[in-house]
């Protein structure tokens, strides 16, 4: 099975919609289907990784969002079935954000290293 | 003449909103006159593309019917790739990701496009000679 990397850049994008972050979503989908599959987060959307998150309380009118997105726990589900998640560490200290944030198992990897990560993938998918 | 060669393509756009998708469909175009197979994964607001219910409309500030304007609707350029890739016989096997459309009320779209879902983006990735996403940003 080829190997992809799944880039996110774009950070609470359609957090609104069922499936929480779209391609943290479609990465568990894929990972459930078999697919060999890692993701950086990167720019922004390193702040997925952050632990306690609670977007919680989104009401217009009567009409409540009882399951809100929960993207902090669902990388760290991410993360327990397997799938590698690497943040760009220049992006992680840019944002004032420390490991102490972050659920347990990310690994950072500075930029100068993204080159000999992607040259690990077979396939490379920036989101 | 077809080459054998086949390109996944993912995008995520919805109709009009930005120049994603008309690079989107000029990549699709392109592929298919040069006689590869394309297999489309329209994720997100993408699979309002190929809505069967888009109508054109006049345009007011030009001052011209809507028969003067004769504007295509994304669904009528998917449309034509379909023809296209029928002219070059060649695949474009079109992927409206399922849960998405349920939820955008997007079930009723032309002939062509089946319903799918992540997996099919993946065993298409996986059967290519190339692999490229478009996402929103």
């Amino acid at each position: 099975m080829p190997k992809i990397l799944n880039i996110v850049e774009t950070a609470y994008r359609a957090t609104i919609e069922e499936q929480d972050d779209t391609v943290l979503w479609l990465t568990h989908m894929l990972k459930n289907a078999g697919a060999d599959i890692s993701v950086l987060l990167r720019a922004n959307a390193v702040n997925y990784a952050v632990k306690g998150q609670d977007a919680s309380g989104l009401a217009f009118g009567e009409t409540k969002m009882t399951h809100p997105p929960e993207i902090g726990k669902g990388v760290e589900k991410m993360i327990q079935k397997g799938v590698p998640v690497y943040l760009v560490e220049q992006d992680v200290d840019e944002r004032g954000l420390s490991d102490a944030d972050f659920v347990s198992g990310i690994k950072k990897v500075k930029r100068e290293a993204l080159p000999e990560l992607i040259d690990q993938h077979d396939q490379v998918w920036h989101w | 003449m077809a080459s054998e060669k086949t390109l996944t393509i993912a995008i995520m756009d919805a109709p009009y909103e930005s120049a994603n998708s008309t690079s989107a469909l000029r990549i699709i175009n392109a592929a298919l006159e040069k006689g590869h197979n394309v297999n489309v994964f329209a994720y997100e607001g993408a699979v309002n593309l190929t809505m069967r219910a888009q109508q054109p409309h006049p345009n007011p500030v030009k001052g011209t019917s809507v028969e003067q304007e004769q504007h295509p609707t994304t669904k009528d350029w998917v449309a034509s790739l379909f023809k296209l890739a029928s002219t070059k016989d060649v695949k474009l096997d079109w992927v409206n990701c399922g849960l998405c459309v349920d939820e955008r009320g997007a079930g009723d779209w032309i002939e062509g496009p089946r319903r799918g879902g992540p997996k099919d983006f993946l065993d298409a990735s996986m059967a290519s000679d190339a692999t490229l996403v478009i996402p929103t940003k």
